[in-house]
């Protein structure tokens, strides 16, 4: 009988597939500017901006003629000597970023340290999931303004509150879907790793973790979008600092370019923390990656 | 899990170490095994009373028609459920019966219908699997020994690869190294080359007989499909349709090593006419249950 290393090598060409994460980005980069889509993506851009602008600033229409047209906004934004006190030169401007960032770290991050474990442990332990999954899915479907009497009470100082009402909301979209995937898990990977001798702590750090990595960066990408939404809500109710607080004041002193500016600054800001997340989440799931890529 | 192992784990270089005898591990014993399912209340007998003893180094495959319960046993063996009564014994050593129940084990690995290599894992990181987590060998050998057995399967190239970038073949011999990997005593496999293409398949084959011819573990293959059963199997095992018992026990004396010629020789047609003849009827039978559950 032949031994094993007469088997042959050669049966099956070798797909030869080795692409590093730096190559593949600036693949996809090429790919990108060599569609359609980034030009579609400046002219639609362009038309909502421009639309926008005849709209307030030339047409005057009925409903607009309060609201500050992109030109008047832009000019104050870029403005070294602002006229209602806040544009990029402006320190303050960058305090109010600065807040609200923190407090939207703090709020995800605990919510993540805590949401991500529970979510994993619901999945694993169905007792437990039988216990707590009934009160999750009570509580979730509230909308984080009805907590907004009960954070106040429940916490002695403004910021708190904020911070509590910011993470209720990240947290439940973590928890839940990092629960749905474990449970996405097909069956069958639990079964290989006992037959090849896992203990139950493999099972969770080798199985568990990563197979519910994707649907857990989904729940992170959610819970990002949903920490900026309770925290603008937030800040406008209770807040010294932070832009839900600088857009809710600039309407009360009628300082409406200021509303506009703080809004593109929260669009830009939401759309970067969600690109953070992806890259960690591409990071840390190669093998998606590369099979989207494929 | 793997707890009833008390020797050290053989890494593969023992594969090809020249060990031609008569193979001394992995006899199963399957002894009057019954399974009642019984889920709404309604008993289904799944497996009637089934005995069979593979010999160590056997190549034995289970053929019958779906639901005859090969996928049942095989569970049962492999440590997925239990049995209702009766023994199933791996060299002497009791697996389960109906009080006790053996958890699965690095000793009998499974090959599973739709492939379950870890995707999150390069083929690699697949391959080290076992022993990594069994933990009785350091990392480093464990991975030389991984790329040493990758090298011999011909999967070298591929072994920083994710299982999504390799054809379903490759993953198939990808499967068989992971199992090889941990010197099993035997391997279990549930339909494994199912989903893969006429061609892929013919591929396969050859390869698991030449590591079946290499290694001399014991094999418990279980298929729907004849021809295969045969060109592969020492002894191919016909089922019967639920209840599931044992009907027919087909001896393929057909000389090893074997090569695609065996599918036109006399023998070869010999054995499948007398199997089909037996499967067949089995077939027609689970057939008619069907549809009176139907109607």
């Amino acid at each position: 009988m032949p031994p094993i290393n007469a088997l042959p090598k050669k049966a099956l060409p070798t797909p030869n597939v080795q692409i590093s994460s730096l190559g593949l980005m600036s693949y996809r980069l090429n790919r990108w500017l060599a569609s359609s889509r980034p030009y579609l993506m400046l002219l639609g851009l362009s038309l909502f901006i421009f639309a926008w602008y005849l709209c307030t600033e030339v047409l005057k229409l009925p409903r607009f003629e309060k609201v500050p047209g992109p030109a008047v906004a832009a000019k104050e934004w870029f403005s070294r000597d602002p006229v209602y006190g806040i544009s990029i030169f402006v320190p303050e401007y960058y305090q109010h970023i600065l807040k609200s960032v923190l407090r939207v770290l703090e709020a995800f991050g605990l919510a993540t340290l805590l949401g991500v474990p529970l979510g994993l442990f619901m999945g694993w332990k169905k007792t437990f999931k039988d216990y707590s999954f009934p009160i999750l899915e009570t509580l979730r479907p509230i909308p984080m303004l009805a907590w907004v009497p009960l954070a106040i009470l429940m916490w002695p100082i403004r910021e708190a509150a904020i911070i509590y009402l910011t993470f209720l909301a990240a947290f439940f979209a973590t928890t839940l879907n990092t629960l749905l995937g474990v449970e996405s898990i097909d069956e069958v990977y639990f079964r290989a790793a006992r037959c090849l001798g896992a203990k139950p702590r493999h099972i969770f750090f080798r199985v568990v973790i990563p197979g519910a990595l994707p649907f857990i960066f989904t729940g992170l990408q959610i819970s990002m979008g949903v920490s900026w939404f309770s925290l603008v809500a937030g800040e406008m109710l209770a807040g010294e600092y932070g832009l839900g607080y600088l857009i809710w004041n600039s309407f009360i002193m009628v300082q409406y370019p200021i509303i506009v500016i703080a809004m593109v600054t929260l669009g830009f800001i939401g759309w970067a923390s969600s690109a953070m997340i992806r890259f960690v989440g591409n990071l840390l799931m190669k093998w998606k990656v590369r099979e989207a890529a494929l | 899990m793997g707890r009833n192992r008390t020797d050290t784990v053989q890494l593969p270089a023992t594969l090809n170490s020249g060990n031609r005898g008569k193979p001394s591990v992995g006899q199963l014993r399957i002894e009057e095994v019954t399974k009642i399912y019984s889920p709404k209340g309604a008993n289904v007998l799944a497996l009637d009373h089934c005995s069979l003893t593979i010999e160590a180094g056997e190549f034995c495959v289970i053929v019958g028609p779906s639901g005859c319960g090969k996928t049942t046993l095989l569970n049962a063996i492999a440590g997925f459920h239990d049995i209702t009564s009766g023994e199933i014994y791996l060299d002497d050593q009791l697996l389960c019966s109906g009080k006790k129940n053996t958890d699965p084990g690095a000793d009998r690995i499974v090959v599973f219908q739709q492939g379950a290599l870890f995707p999150w894992y390069t083929v690699l990181e697949n391959v080290i699997y076992g022993p990594i987590v069994q933990g009785k060998t350091a990392a480093a050998e464990v991975k030389s020994s991984a790329e040493n057995l990758l090298g011999q399967m011909g999967l070298a190239g591929i072994s920083h690869n994710y299982p999504n970038e390799i054809s379903s073949g490759m993953r198939r011999r990808v499967e068989i190294a992971r199992a090889m990997m941990n010197d099993p005593k035997i391997l279990l496999l549930d339909e494994p080359f199912r989903a893969l293409d006429a061609l892929t398949k013919s591929v396969m084959h050859k390869y698991l007989l030449d590591v079946y011819d290499s290694s001399q573990k014991t094999i418990f293959f279980i298929t729907h499909d004849l021809e295969e059963a045969i060109f592969l199997g020492s002894r191919v095992v016909v089922m019967t349709t639920r209840p599931g018992r044992i009907k027919k026990v087909i001896e393929v004396d057909i000389p090893r090593p074997r090569d695609y010629r065996v599918l036109s020789s006399d023998r070869y047609l010999e054995l499948k006419r007398e199997a089909i003849e037996a499967v067949h009827e089995e077939a027609r039978k689970a057939f008619e249950a069907g549809e009176r559950e139907l109607a």
